[in-house]
């Protein structure tokens, strides 16, 4: 059986070492952080990946190459929250994460896929997958988010949208996939 | 140079079983990705489920988003005792993959979330809580009213972060 590519499909030939390498790792430690950057991110791979657990006091930006001009960003949300389905929309650098309070139990698990992400004739598109359970409430998401710009990513930052922390063991750690 | 993403198991049913394990997981990786492509020996739609460590306390919880070909829709599960996992048929197989982030983190409980499609009833994302802060060292796929066919496979994946 062929193992299972990151993106999630199944791969011929089996992936050889160096098809999907660890770039870096934040854990975050006591106190929690105001945020969390990946920066001078090598053009050699094809996609990204970055699998996280993460709690955070608020909501949180997501942007690239330290770009903050709202208008730049979009991202596209279907989510269950237990009792229904939601779909909606958001311009700016929200990041399409659910994201577990401070005070939850447990952490959000988000797995963003960040496609051709060094591609200089197309902009970005980031899939996510995310959400967290509390044991009688939570939410589970498939999202997206488009940064308008073909320059190729060189930094991703994650921080709260209200100038507040990322909790501690939160971690994140990006990944780089080749292509042939 | 180490792979950083390394199957670590995988088996292809030569019997048909009622429930698999991987047992014995090292905790050097930092997540595990389970895939699985099954589908019941005989008989129709229902459920198949997940267990941790042996665990079948009332330890678990879940919120799926899915749809149904007509409608979309959300549910939740309290104090469970597995993490859901939706239905699987006998007719065509159901491909879940399984993501343990952290898995072997001991300061956190476990967030599980699971992709997967039973092809002839729904399209599902799942978010699934295990209330335990210690390492995953064993998952158990379970079906209660049937049996895993001949065929199905399951493969674990370890992911090794820098």
């Amino acid at each position: 059986m062929s193992p299972l590519a990151p993106l999630g499909f199944f791969a011929h030939p089996p992936l050889a070492a160096g098809d999907f390498e660890s770039i870096s790792t934040v854990t975050v430690g006591a106190g929690g952080a105001s945020s969390v950057s990946f920066s001078s991110i090598p053009s050699t791979f094809k996609h990204l990946q970055i699998r996280a657990i993460m709690k955070a006091s608020d909501s949180i930006y997501m942007s690239f190459n330290s770009d903050t001009t709202n208008s730049n960003y979009y991202s596209h949300w279907l989510t269950g929250q237990g009792s229904s389905a939601s779909a909606s929309s958001f311009a700016g650098r929200l990041a399409p994460v659910i994201m577990a309070g401070t005070g939850a139990s447990g952490f959000s698990a988000v797995i963003w896929d960040v496609l051709d992400y060094a591609d200089a004739n197309k902009y970005k598109t980031v899939r996510v997958l995310t959400g967290h359970d509390q044991n009688g409430s939570g939410e589970v998401g498939l999202t997206s988010m488009l940064w308008k710009s073909t320059s190729a990513t060189t930094q991703i930052d994650i921080a709260p949208v209200s100038g507040s922390s990322i909790s501690q063991y939160s971690s994140f750690a990006l990944y780089g996939i080749r292509g042939e | 140079m180490a792979s950083t993403y390394e199957p670590i198991a995988t088996t292809t049913l030569g019997s048909a079983v009622a429930s698999y394990t991987f047992s014995s997981i090292p905790g050097t990786y930092t997540d595990l990705i389970m895939v699985v492509s099954a589908k019941l020996t005989s008989g129709g739609a229902t459920n198949h489920y997940y267990t941790l460590n042996s665990d079948t306390g009332s330890n678990y919880s879940y919120t799926r988003l899915y749809g149904t070909g007509s409608s979309a829709g959300s549910g939740r599960g309290s104090n469970t005792t597995n993490i859901f996992g939706g239905d699987i048929t006998s007719t065509e197989p159901l491909a879940d993959i399984v993501q343990f982030n952290n898995y072997a983190n001991t300061s956190t409980y476990k967030t599980i979330l699971i992709r997967n499609n039973p092809v002839t009833s729904t399209v599902h994302a799942i978010v699934s809580l295990w209330r335990n802060t210690a390492a995953i060292t064993s998952i158990t796929a379970t079906t209660p009213s049937s049996t895993f066919a001949v065929g199905s496979t399951f493969t674990l994946y370890g992911i090794k972060a820098a």
